[in-house]
């Protein structure tokens, strides 16, 4: 059975790489990506049209809102399926679990911790905040943030986390992070545009309506980076206490 | 050449890891070498100028999903069993 597996998966391996030499060469001008009209329509019209520079967000964030807002929606759902799935399960504490945690936590650990947590913090920030100029945005800097939580737990307990991100908050943290998403979408749309049609916000924002696109765009991620981090945090504190959301590892 | 050199580099790293990474027994050393994986795919992204990418494959790659692995690993028997 496992000499068929492995044949099967040699073959399988096989056929990708003989089909791979069809794929166009890296940077070549001809490729179907980078001779598609959309893309030339992308890179000549992003600077006209939003003033965002980096071409990457202002794609995922105005010209492909609706996906957007969806995949955001998509994190928090999982999250919450993640969390009522094992928090529904029986509490099974009798089982072995081959590793015993000391919980007594380590002092250079917590020290140097209670150092890099703020800049981690600080730098979720900005990568969210700089998005729409540099690389970055909702997604890395929700993550960063909800990392920066998950190392709370891991170097202290998970008590000590939770104690300064309750689980109940992080269920409305990602809630309201969707409501902002949506809220600016609804309100272009009560403004007289189509819904996420950024540029009918200049008619309440004192800007041309380039410059509302690129401001809209930053509510927007800073609606992903409130549901990413809360969702990255609830997720890990269910999973590592198989859904009892206490002790910890 | 150099940019030839480490893209061979790392693509026949990255099928090295990719290998080591099922042939383990442990599973914190799989979910480790994983988080390696994603680190040279990050590299790889950053190479081709895809700097969001890579940055995507930092954080959420090689930095929450090897959290939320070994989370869920230290849930379970440690070793796989075949």
């Amino acid at each position: 059975m496992k000499r068929a597996a492995f044949i099967l998966v040699l073959l399988i391996g096989l056929l990708l790489a003989w089909a791979a030499k069809d794929f166009p060469t890296w940077g070549d001008p001809h490729a179907p990506a980078s001779s598609s009209p959309v893309s030339s329509h992308f890179i000549s019209n992003t600077g006209v049209d939003t003033e965002v520079p980096n071409m990457v967000t202002a794609v995922l964030a105005d010209y492909r809102g609706f996906d957007t807002m969806f995949e955001t929606v998509v994190v928090f759902i999982a999250g919450l399926a993640v969390i009522s799935i094992l928090r529904g399960g029986p509490t099974r504490r009798t089982r072995d679990r081959e590793f015993v945690v000391d919980f007594e936590p380590d002092l250079i650990v917590t020290n140097t911790v209670r150092l890099i947590v703020p800049v981690i913090q600080i730098f979720a920030f900005y990568v969210l905040a700089h998005g729409h100029v540099s690389p970055g945005g909702g997604f890395q800097g929700g993550v960063a943030m909800g990392a920066s939580f998950i190392l709370i737990a891991l170097s202290w307990d998970l008590k000590t986390a939770l104690t300064r991100f309750p689980i109940e908050r992080c269920f409305t943290v990602a809630a309201v992070g969707i409501v902002i998403y949506a809220g600016i979408g609804l309100l272009s749309m009560a403004l007289g545009g189509e819904f996420l049609d950024y540029a009918h916000l200049a008619k309440v924002l004192p800007v041309s309506p380039e410059m509302a696109r690129y401001h809209a765009m930053l509510g927007v991620e800073i609606g992903v980076g409130f549901t990413v981090s809360a969702i990255m945090f609830a997720l890990y504190a269910s999973l590592s206490t198989d859904g009892r959301m206490q002790d910890g590892l | 050449m150099g940019l030839e050199l480490f893209n061979t580099l790392i693509l026949s790293l990255l099928v090295v890891v990719a290998v080591l990474s099922l042939w383990v027994r442990d599973l914190v050393v799989s979910a480790v070498i994983f988080a390696i994986y994603s680190f040279l795919m990050c590299l790889l992204w950053a190479e081709m100028g895809a700097v969001d990418v890579a940055f995507t494959e930092a954080t959420v790659g090689a930095g929450v999903s090897t959290v939320v692995l070994i989370a869920t690993i230290f849930n379970l028997k440690r070793k796989a069993k075949d």
